[in-house]
């Protein structure tokens, strides 16, 4: 899965070939509002303007399209049109004619409520920063005043103004912390919210007082700026993660594909896997994925189900066998009967599994909420003991609450609300340049402490896709030939067949005998090019893998094996991994020779095959009850209570969509690099997050004295918070500017591994 | 000093309205595609007229 190439000048070509672009007939909505059809496409693919461009422009000339607008963010695309629904179906022809890939999406299963908490931070955001900036206007003023002798009428009304802004600024855009903080306290612990919202309420109330019996010092600015700047980084936290959560439907809705339902007159229907019905009967042909979970009512084939099970070598499947959604068809058509998610279908168990891996899982705690655990009570009882000191050394209790205030001002952990979003805001931003989704707010912190990596097998340590190993008994000349027939076959072996060839002629006339091979009559007589037993006439050996044989009129039978190649940089990542010190092991679904050959050439010593989901997820838990953390990488849905289960867990973008969900990050490409890049730029996150909250601590065990002692004014507060805030901030930016270089493959052995494996 | 009695709620108006502006422009969708919008300024504008001709 290609989502973004750095490249525009070419788009993509419609990679639709396998199995049917989804009808795009169901997504089309009655606009309430204006009356006009609307339908949103996600379209693969765009990049510029010239992009934009293209696509509107084209569509706008269609007959009765009244308004595209691609939305170049969310490479969404929404179009307004009038007249008959089926007009859905021109435009989206339109589209793929210019050569980008377009699937429609139903845009209220997409967004969700990240969204609209996303919106909400932003007007508060807003709304926080205009009140910060008046109330400063004024506050300065107040401050000149202290040194030229402003009347206290003059400061009074100045600070009553200030209390005009900050009350209802604070009552509305403190709501976020507020909502935290409440639901941290009657879960009956504290978070960060807590001092933060405590400190957020309590300056202006005493600031309110203060104004009204004509004091000299008030608050509101400190209250508003601290606000102003919290919500920065929870917004800007927030939209980090709201933008990989997003690109990750995206690249899910991207890959949906229809199934053809059989209707009851005969003909097949493209449909949404989720407008099919318990009792529905599809057909999947030959190449084709199967959509959903069901049972075969016809037919005999073979099913690659390296996705569900990591097994390479396909299995046979005949009336009456169970299949499940995300396997390939390699043989002749299936009809297939859709079944309920019921007891005893592999997916309910895997999706058991599932919540019990989660349950069993200890919450993780982040950071940050951990030393809000020890700060809040430590900072609150200083606080407590300044008025109390006060009260007792005989100074007034007004001055004694003052200082109390200050030191809560002073304290408030503005660095340290700030210390974790900056990085991570950074962090994310920048593993998603390079194709890398961080979904969860914790699992940079996760992916920092691991010391133990558990991969999966197929589609994750090998590329998932078949290629020609081998050719037995025949030469380069028989794989020429029998590629002129596999060029006009979409079976998936035929394909590889075809790749290895390379470009080249294509026989006419080839016939496709569904489910057994291809016949063609050359000129000496026939050629088959298909399984054992219809190819040739040699006993079944029981070798592994998947092959084709190849026969023609008076020559012995080729062979052709296939295998799963590693990924191209499998046995270099392994390498640098375990020069990391880190324990690597591989734990699959796939048979025991397969597997022992994959450890082998990584170098991986630790391996188990033939394992059941639930075995994973024991193997896993052992390792947890060890006191080791690990990070589970995995791509099929065997793989997805495992990746639940695991410390950390990271699928690749090609994953089944129930791993993508349980993983805690996607990486998309080719490539396994990726694993290390997360685990090199969450080092270095954490290593900065440190700083940050050291700095922070070590700000407030300077300025506390200060404030104990009753020398903070307001304006000290302003100065010392800002600037702890903006050291905070520059410091997380050293994250963008470390070079690129530190996070390629070390090791030199890795470079020699990387040649041997390509 | 009484200069202050109009001039700072002048102030607080014009900064009200810029905060009313940006409500405005987030409710109306113009932070929903930002890179969209940085590059639609490359776009030419003639575009939209070439429409009502062609139909």
């Amino acid at each position: 899965m290609n989502a973004a190439s750095p490249t525009c000048a070419v788009p993509t070509a419609p990679s639709g070939a396998n199995g049917a672009a989804i009808e795009a007939l169901p997504y089309v909505r009655r606009d309430p509002k204006s009356d006009l059809l609307r339908l949103d496409l996600v379209v693969e693919g765009v990049h510029c303007a010239a992009c934009i461009r293209r696509i509107e422009g084209r569509l706008k000339r269609l007959p009765g399209v009244k308004d595209a607008r691609l939305n170049l963010s969310s490479r969404r695309l929404s179009v307004a049109f009038e007249g008959a629904p089926e007009r859905a179906r021109a435009i989206v022809t339109a589209v793929e004619e210019l050569g980008y890939r377009a699937v429609p999406f139903d845009p209220a299963r997409l967004e969700g409520a990240d969204a609209a908490a996303e919106k909400e931070l932003l007007l508060c955001l807003a709304v926080a920063g205009f009140a910060a900036g008046n109330i400063m206007l004024l506050a300065v003023s107040v401050w000149s005043g202290h040194f030229v002798g402003m009347g206290e009428a003059t400061r009074t009304l100045l600070h009553w103004f200030e209390a005009l802004i900050a009350l209802p600024a604070i009552a509305f855009a403190g709501r976020p912390f507020f909502r935290s903080a409440l639901s941290a306290l009657r879960a009956g612990h504290t978070n960060m919210d807590v001092p933060i919202s405590l400190a957020v309420l309590l300056a202006p109330a005493v600031s309110l007082f203060e104004t009204i019996r004509m004091g000299e010092h008030a608050y509101f600015d400190s209250a508003v700026t601290l606000l102003f700047f919290l919500l920065i980084g929870r917004y800007l936290d927030r939209r980090a993660r709201g933008a990989a959560r997003a690109a990750v439907a995206r690249l899910l809705a991207l890959r949906a594909q229809a199934v053809m339902r059989l209707e009851p007159d005969g003909t097949t229907r493209p449909v949404r896997p989720d407008d099919l019905a318990p009792g529905d009967e599809i057909v999947v042909a030959t190449g084709e994925r199967v959509g959903v979970d069901g049972a075969v009512v016809e037919g005999r084939s073979e099913l690659d189900t390296s996705l569900v099970t990591g097994e390479t070598v396909p299995q046979p499947v005949e009336p009456g066998s169970r299949v499940f959604a995300g396997t390939v068809n390699l043989g002749a058509p299936l009809r297939v009967r859709v079944t309920a998610v019921g007891e005893g279908t592999l997916l309910a168990e895997i999706v058991r599994l599932m919540e019990a891996a989660e349950q069993r899982r200890s919450r993780f705690v982040a950071l940050a909420d951990r030393v809000a655990r020890l700060y809040a009570p430590f900072v609150h009882t200083l606080a407590a003991l300044t008025f109390l000191g006060w009260l007792w050394w005989g100074a007034g209790w007004h001055f004694a609450l003052m200082s109390a205030l200050a030191v809560l001002i002073i304290t408030c952990p503005c660095a340290l609300g700030l210390a974790v979003p900056a990085v991570q805001v950074i962090a994310a931003g920048r593993l998603m340049r390079s194709g890398i989704l961080i979904k969860s707010a914790t699992a940079l912190e996760r992916f920092a402490r691991i010391d133990t990596v558990v991969f999966d097998k197929t589609g994750t340590l090998t590329s998932g896709q078949m290629t020609l190993a081998a050719i037995d008994h025949g030469t380069q000349e028989d794989l020429e030939a029998a590629a002129m027939l596999a060029r006009s076959s979409r079976h998936p072996l035929a394909r590889a067949l075809a790749a290895a060839a390379g470009p080249g002629p294509s026989a006419s006339g080839v016939e496709e005998v569904a489910g057994m091979g291809l016949r063609w009559h050359g000129p000496d007589g026939e050629w088959r090019l298909g399984r054992r037993g219809f190819a040739a006439e040699v006993p079944d050996d029981d070798a592994p893998g998947a092959e084709l044989w190849f026969t023609r009129p008076n020559r012995p039978s080729v062979r052709f094996r296939f295998h799963d190649p590693l990924r191209l940089d499998a046995a270099a990542v392994v390498a640098t991994l375990k020069a990391r010190g880190l324990a690597i092991e591989l734990l699959s679904g796939d048979r025991r020779a397969t597997v022992a050959g994959v450890a082998q050439s990584l170098g991986i010593a630790r391996w188990q095959a033939e394992l059941s989901p639930a075995q994973k997820v024991a193997r896993l838990e052992e390792l947890a009850r060890a006191g080791r953390k690990v990070l589970m990488v995995g791509d099929g849905l065997n793989d997805a209570p495992s990746l639940a289960a695991a410390y950390v867990s990271l699928s690749p973008a090609s994953a089944v969509d129930i791993a993508q969900t349980a993983a805690d990050a996607v990486f998309q490409g080719k490539r396994l690099a990726p694993v290390l890049e997360v685990l090199e730029v969450a080092r270095r996150a954490e290593w900065l997050v440190r700083q940050n909250i050291a700095f922070s601590i070590l700000y407030n065990l300077c300025a506390v004295p200060l404030a104990v002692f009753g020398y903070v004014t307001p304006l000290v507060a302003a100065i010392a918070m800002s600037t702890s805030s903006l050291v905070v901030v520059s410091n997380s930016f050293r994250l963008q500017w470390s070079a690129r270089g530190a996070l390629a493959l070390d090791a030199p052995a890795a470079k020699g591994r990387l040649g041997s494996a390509v | 000093m009484s200069g202050l009695l109009f001039l700072i709620p002048i102030a607080l108006f014009m900064g009200l309205l810029g905060l009313l502006a940006f409500v405005w422009a987030l409710k109306s969708g113009q932070f929903d595609d930002l890179d969209g919008a940085a590059q639609r300024i490359l776009l030419e504008e003639d575009e939209e007229e070439e429409r009502p001709a062609r139909e």
